[in-house]
């Protein structure tokens, strides 16, 4: 895999899907929706479950074929629905008494649009971006500069996995409402995934599957606080979460 | 002794699932019992952890340094165990919801108690960040229990920031394996004792980045500065046996996660940059959390900044590295829990009393609550390392320590600063218990209190913790040095 010789098919497919990886989380901060977010977080997942498998038939790894279609379980069928299911319920309730609330912060979830994301009140969507590609590249060469090889998977990888980690870390900031924030930190952990795939493919699978069941109770808990939040702010917007300080 | 592990292991968790069934004596009952089991359990551990480390079922590993961590959580566990039983008192008559409040705080504590207890005895740095993320979200759902605005909003930006803390944690873990792996060979699976076992053959970039990156992801749950913003927010905003537990025990176990990180990373890079990479977190929580302490509002939020301060001074004290500074880092993390414990304990008292958290509403503690208001002056007077309590041994260890390693400088800062909070506590301490209640003669008869405890259950845990911290303090017992020893020989034998 030296820099001249051109890649194989395997390390370019590799590649591509690392950086499809890295283009959905981009694509999240475009998105006005939250719904469509969400679409975007599994197909996130999606392609780091194919690159699992990708993985799994080039390296003869049979463990990560279960890795691949457990994570695909989770990440792509299970959170997903569990995020649509929050995102109906808090409609419904916000549409019925959307009427009567006072309009102090609660622009995020004004309206029929109460999916809408609150994006940071200080920086228009293409500074975010422009943000968030500066953050990227530095991580893509910070990581490019150590001297860690992966096992599997061509060097590029890794480095766009620690750009993917970094991104989240962005779009987590940026954002001024309970759900996305929530996406952030999903997108934090697909980033995480990859970078797992790419140096430590030979976990032992019962510790992936316990990250795994850990990421599900940790979604669960996303799930209940944010109904929580929305239950006394009767809005997604964090605008309020300002009393605490000192 | 396998038998004590599994029942430690089991016992809080069965308790919980009481809780989740039981009516609310049968489960206060039956949590005070596993509360003071578990502590006597962890005792029965004391005298084979300091011989021997103890390794069961290829996933549990119990040695001296985890032990002194259980013994801190257990102790914990005890007291708030039987402190909620008069912190929920009052609540059982006036309250429509109680039942349901009730049986959520208890199965949540004993949950939350079951996984800090838990953390420590995992062999393995994958299980072992698990745990520790399990107890993000357990108590993360306890700080929303009360069903308030703060509440829910500090329970939001704990999640968030703990959450995203320990993503940086993870792939500490994941470093971790890779530079394991290097050595170990693929199937790796993340054991603690190969990869201390391996040391310097282990490859310096990974081991730096694990370790770099594990004190930024456990650091915010253990509240190092600037990783600390949730640690305010869900102390003061928590139900007050949740908040002692979450600064005495979980602050703790988070650090307990940095220590094996350390090991690691000493006995691979040798003791220079992990060390400093301490000393940098340590002096800037030390110096924030002293400032902090004296503009705040909220009692609780007062002794919550004193949380933070206290976890500078211990991440210090590791960067010291001498024998002496990590004996009294180790015995810091006993005292500290036992201190943090009655001081939050006690403000629970003077917040029931004087119906709110402000500390301008409250005065004349001392003439109010004749055993609370001085068991609180006693508590926050040893948190500020007063002799004869624990922390002022421990302190003294640790300049004493500092001194030794020859980091005077370092040492002096310690001590100035140390000296800076003590100055913002009592402060703020004294006006609460000795000077007269503001407005309290004028308001009339109705705002009148009359003098009287509560509740004595609220009373008798935080006897318990200061005899605790006068034993740490006047005469440790021969174990606990012995049980410290072999600790220190651990977290030192690498350097």
């Amino acid at each position: 895999m030296s820099a001249v010789a051109a890649p194989s098919v395997y390390a370019g497919g590799a590649s591509v899907i690392a950086v499809g990886v890295l283009l959905a989380e981009f694509g999240m901060f475009r998105q006005a929706l939250l719904r469509d977010q969400v679409r975007l977080y599994a197909a996130q997942s999606a392609l780091i479950s194919v690159l699992a498998v990708l993985v799994a038939a080039a390296r003869h790894l049979p463990e990560l074929y279960v890795l691949g279609a457990l994570s695909a379980g989770l990440k792509v069928v299970i959170v997903p629905l569990v995020l649509r299911r929050l995102l109906r319920g808090i409609g419904r309730t916000g549409g019925q008494d959307g009427a009567g609330r006072d309009g102090a912060g609660a622009a995020a979830d004004a309206g029929p649009g109460w999916t809408d994301i609150a994006g940071s009140g200080s920086l228009s969507v293409a500074s975010t971006v422009l943000l968030a590609i500066a953050v990227a590249a530095f991580g893509f060469f910070a990581v490019g500069a150590l001297d860690i090889h992966s096992p599997v998977l061509p060097p590029i990888a890794l480095s766009i996995s620690v750009s993917v980690s970094l991104v989240a870390f962005v779009l987590m900031i940026m954002r001024r409402d309970v759900a996305s924030q929530a996406i952030g930190f999903l997108a934090l952990e697909n980033g995480i995934s990859l970078t797992a795939l790419v140096v430590a493919a030979g976990m032992p699978l019962i510790l992936e599957v316990a990250f795994l069941f850990d990421l599900l109770v940790a979604v669960v808990v996303f799930e209940l606080l944010i109904r929580v939040h929305h239950g006394r702010a009767d809005s997604l917007s964090t605008a309020g979460l300002t009393r605490l300080r000192g | 002794m396998l038998v004590v592990i599994l029942l430690l292991l089991a016992a809080p968790f069965a308790a919980a699932l009481v809780s989740l069934r039981a009516p609310a004596r049968v489960t206060q009952a039956v949590t005070a019992v596993t509360g003071v089991g578990c502590f006597a359990l962890v005792l029965a551990l004391v005298p084979a952890a300091s011989q021997h480390d103890l390794a069961y079922l290829s996933y549990l590993r119990i040695d001296a340094v985890s032990v002194v961590f259980l013994l801190a959580t257990s102790f914990l566990y005890a007291a708030v165990a039987v402190y909620s039983i008069g912190y929920l008192a009052r609540s059982r008559d006036a309250d429509p919801g109680f039942a349901r409040y009730s049986r959520r705080l208890y199965a949540g504590l004993n949950l939350f108690a079951w996984t800090m207890l838990a953390a420590p005895m995992m062999s393995n740095l994958a299980l072992l960040w698990i745990a520790v993320e399990v107890t993000t979200v357990i108590s993360a759902l306890l700080v929303a229990i009360e069903d308030t605005d703060g509440a829910a909003e500090a329970a939001w930006k704990y999640i968030l920031i703990a959450s995203a803390g320990l993503g940086l944690a993870l792939l500490a873990t994941i470093f971790a394996y890779y530079a394991g792996a290097q050595v170990l060979g693929a199937h790796y699976d993340l054991s603690f004792a190969p990869l201390l076992q391996a040391g310097g053959r282990l490859p310096h970039t990974p081991v730096r980045l694990a370790f770099g990156l594990a004190v930024l992801g456990f650091g915010t749950k253990m509240g190092l500065v600037p990783m600390h913003t949730w640690l305010p927010d869900a102390h003061s905003e928590a139900p007050t046996p949740v908040s002692a537990l979450l600064s005495g025990s979980l602050l703790a176990v988070s650090f307990y996660a940095i220590l094996r990180y350390y090991q690691v990373a000493v006995a691979a890079l040798g003791p220079r940059f992990p060390r400093d990479v301490l000393l940098a977190f340590g002096v800037a929580s030390l110096l924030l959390a002293a400032l902090y302490l004296f503009d705040q509002r909220d009692v609780k939020r007062l002794l919550a900044y004193s949380s933070v301060e206290h976890m500078g001074i211990l991440a210090i004290g590791v960067s010291f590295g001498a024998p002496i500074a990590l004996a009294g880092v180790l015995l810091h993390v006993l005292a500290h829990a036992a201190a943090k414990g009655n001081a939050f304990m006690g403000a629970g008292v003077l917040v029931r009393k004087f119906g709110g958290k402000r500390i301008s509403a409250i005065g004349g503690g001392l003439d109010l609550l004749p055993w609370s208001g001085p068991l609180f002056g006693i508590a926050v007077l040893a948190l500020c390392a007063m002799p004869p309590f624990g922390i002022f041994r421990s302190e003294f260890e640790i300049v004493q320590g500092g001194l030794a390693a020859s980091s005077n400088a370092a040492a002096a800062v310690l001590i100035v600063l140390v000296t800076v909070a003590f100055l913002g506590l009592s402060i703020t301490v004294n006006r609460m218990l000795l000077a007269p209640r503001p407005g309290g003669q004028a308001a009339g008869g109705a705002a009148a209190l009359t003098r009287g405890e509560p509740s004595t259950w609220m009373v008798v845990p935080v006897v318990a913790g200061v005899a605790a911290l006068l034993v740490l303090g006047v005469h440790p017992p021969a174990e606990l040095t012995g049980l410290l020893a072999r600790a220190v020989h651990q977290l030192g034998a690498a350097a």
